[in-house]
């Protein structure tokens, strides 16, 4: 199981001290800000979803419907009832977590790849959901003019001031995920992907275990959503689609599932390299496509083992 | 106006009998769920449009280029993305396919529009009204060759020597390869057959209701998917039938519950399934659980 531990102290300094300066560096250009804020969202999707489905080992399809539940119970409460957005965001967490639940109570008799259609279709009911119930959700037409959060009267009016809550939250989520895999519970979702009978014979509550991972993954999708919602300042159901939940996947994929660092490069690359390749328009789509196909084809050991590979050559060569 | 539902549920319903044929014939053979085949399914009937629109052809050769064009790219998905993987979990071949399946569809968005085209039929429709029931020739058609390629099927499956080598591959693949069983070229054969009666599914549907569009194939592979565990997947008869329960229960839970929610009763049906009996109605294969 490999965390942060992997790398050097200064290393780690470096990179956290880098990416605070980052909005001076890249001062009015909003765009650049706005690119690395859906960074820090992905990141904490990305995480979020590593959890479920690489620790877990446990096929979740529907990861972007925890998402839009987050990011309308912030929205909602918000633009209805003129909630804090601070009051909203515990909220958020607890309630998609409590979705979570109950998309795993499913988990509990199926598995492989019928649980990913079950997860697929939970999503697919949300999206409906959203659409449909009109008199809470607003319908398709979305929930528009969602304010600004404040802090001590200081209204987030900057990219700079979202780019710093948004490293919070995934700075925070990273910490909690690089913990939880070499916890208690961490360990047991591993034993539970790599083996669901053994794990039950070493006295592991697998049941248990399953609703735990996608609780605590959809608290943590949901606090995402809870923080789009205000950045973006409009959702609509079109904004948790399948292709959502499956671009998380490729990122989880990509950084080679369980992998808590690989998930966040997986975010990293997914989000960054398409702004390169904007040229290419909707073909991107294509490319992650491919991808994941690739990706599964060559066996799906991802960044994780790539840097696993360099590291050990490095070993042997340092006479190790 | 129960009659006429029954009506717009059987059509409907044949055509996701013949969307699950092929989930339930490649799950039978190989185990796995291949995600792609809504997408194969709509690539088939967008070619089945292309040969409609540029060559001004009828129907029946709409339906045959389709079918044959979803074979080969049935063929293709499996060179591609399932290959590798047969001694692999379930997991990874779902998500391989997953990847085809993305790629497919953002493909179709880009050549044919993401917008609904209407689909020309090349022939004049007649509508029938029998006991207050509006019936047009489109609802025959689909019925009529929904059990024709059915009746094909079964022949095929029962009576044709590469038939019998489906059914032993799908029992045991290794005993099957002792046999002397090209397993692979029946694997291949699988994915083109399953193809092809989803492409076929593809056009009707696309004629009968005068639209298509990409995004059809995710929403269809989805339900065609709950037809097949609903009748217990990895059985043909299984998918025929449930293809035909879900058709119906949409159609009159549309009418007499709300239309919105119309696609979120193959999903609730699909988890009540799953949940109360995994097997599904006329199944064999158990849901691996424990």
């Amino acid at each position: 199981m490999l965390t942060t531990a992997g790398l050097p102290l200064w290393g780690r300094y470096l990179l956290v001290g880098g990416w605070l300066l980052v909005p001076l560096l890249l001062g009015k250009w909003d765009y650049g800000l706005h690119v690395l804020i859906m960074v820090g969202v992905y990141v904490v999707l990305a995480l979020s979803l590593n959890l479920v489905n690489g620790m877990a080992g446990q096929l979740n399809l529907g990861h972007a419907a925890f998402f839009g539940i987050g990011s309308y119970i912030t929205a909602l409460l918000m633009v209805e009832k003129a909630w804090p957005f601070w009051a909203t965001l515990p909220l958020a967490f607890v309630i998609s977590g409590m979705f979570g639940l109950l998309v795993g109570l499913p988990a509990l008799r199926v598995s492989g790849d019928y649980l990913g259609i079950v997860t697929l279709g939970f999503g697919e009911i949300t999206r409906l959901v959203l659409i449909n119930w009109i008199d809470v959700t607003h319908g398709p037409m979305g929930v528009p003019g969602i304010p600004a959060p404040t802090l001590f009267g200081y209204a987030f009016s900057s990219k700079a001031a979202y780019f710093y809550l948004v490293t919070l939250l995934a700075a925070a989520t990273w910490w909690v995920m690089d913990r939880l895999a070499v916890s208690k519970i961490g360990l047991e979702m591993l034993a539970l992907k790599e083996d669901e009978r053994v794990a039950q014979a070493l006295g592991i509550n697998v049941g248990r275990v399953k609703l735990q991972a996608f609780a605590i993954g959809a608290c943590f999708a949901g606090l995402a959503g809870a923080f789009y919602a205000v950045y973006i300042s409009f959702i609509s159901p079109d904004s948790f689609l399948f292709n959502d939940s499956a671009v998380i996947l490729c990122m989880v994929v990509l950084g080679g599932m369980g992998s808590v660092l690989g998930s966040v490069v997986g975010a990293v690359i997914l989000i960054i390299a398409p702004e390169g390749l904007r040229f290419l328009g909707s073909w991107r789509m294509v490319l992650y496509g491919i991808l994941l196909t690739v990706m599964m084809v060559r066996k799906p050991s991802g960044i994780w083992g790539l840097e696993r590979r360099v590291r050990n050559a490095i070993r042997l060569t340092a006479g190790g | 106006m129960i009659l006429q539902q029954l009506v717009n549920g059987l059509a409907v319903g044949a055509v996701y009998s013949l969307i699950a044929l092929g989930f339930t014939m490649i799950y039978g053979v190989l185990r796995i769920v291949n995600f792609a085949h809504g997408s194969i399914y709509m690539v088939g009937a967008f070619m089945g449009l292309t040969v409609a629109k540029h060559l001004h052809t009828n129907l029946w050769i709409s339906i045959t280029v389709a079918m044959l064009g979803a074979a080969i790219l049935g063929i293709l998905v499996d060179h591609v993305s399932t290959r590798q993987l047969r001694s692999a979990d379930p997991y990874s071949a779902l998500l391989s396919t997953l990847g085809v399946s993305i790629a497919l569809s953002v493909t179709a968005e880009l050549i044919w529009g993401s917008s609904t085209q209407p689909f020309p039929s090349g022939m004049a429709v007649h509508t029938y009204e029998v006991a207050g029931v509006v019936v047009n020739s489109f609802f025959l058609i689909i019925i009529g060759v929904t059990l024709v390629l059915m009746v094909a099927l079964y022949l095929f499956v029962q009576k044709s020597p590469l038939g019998v080598a489906m059914r032993a591959v799908s029992h045991s693949v290794d005993t099957a390869r002792l046999m002397g069983i090209n397993v692979d070229m029946v694997i291949r054969m699988t994915f083109a057959i399953s193809g092809a009666l989803a492409a076929a599914g593809g056009v009707l549907v696309s004629v009968y209701y005068d639209a298509i569009y990409p995004s059809m194939g995710y929403v269809a592979g989805l339900k065609a998917f709950t037809a097949a565990v609903v009748g217990g997947i990895g059985s043909i008869p299984g998918a025929i039938l449930g293809g035909f329960l879900l058709g119906l229960a949409e159609n009159f839970g549309a009418a007499y519950l709300s239309s919105g929610y119309k696609d979120a009763i193959a999903f609730t049906i699909l988890l009540a399934v799953l949940l109360i009996k995994p097997a599904g109605l006329l199944g064999r294969h158990l849901v691996q659980k424990l």
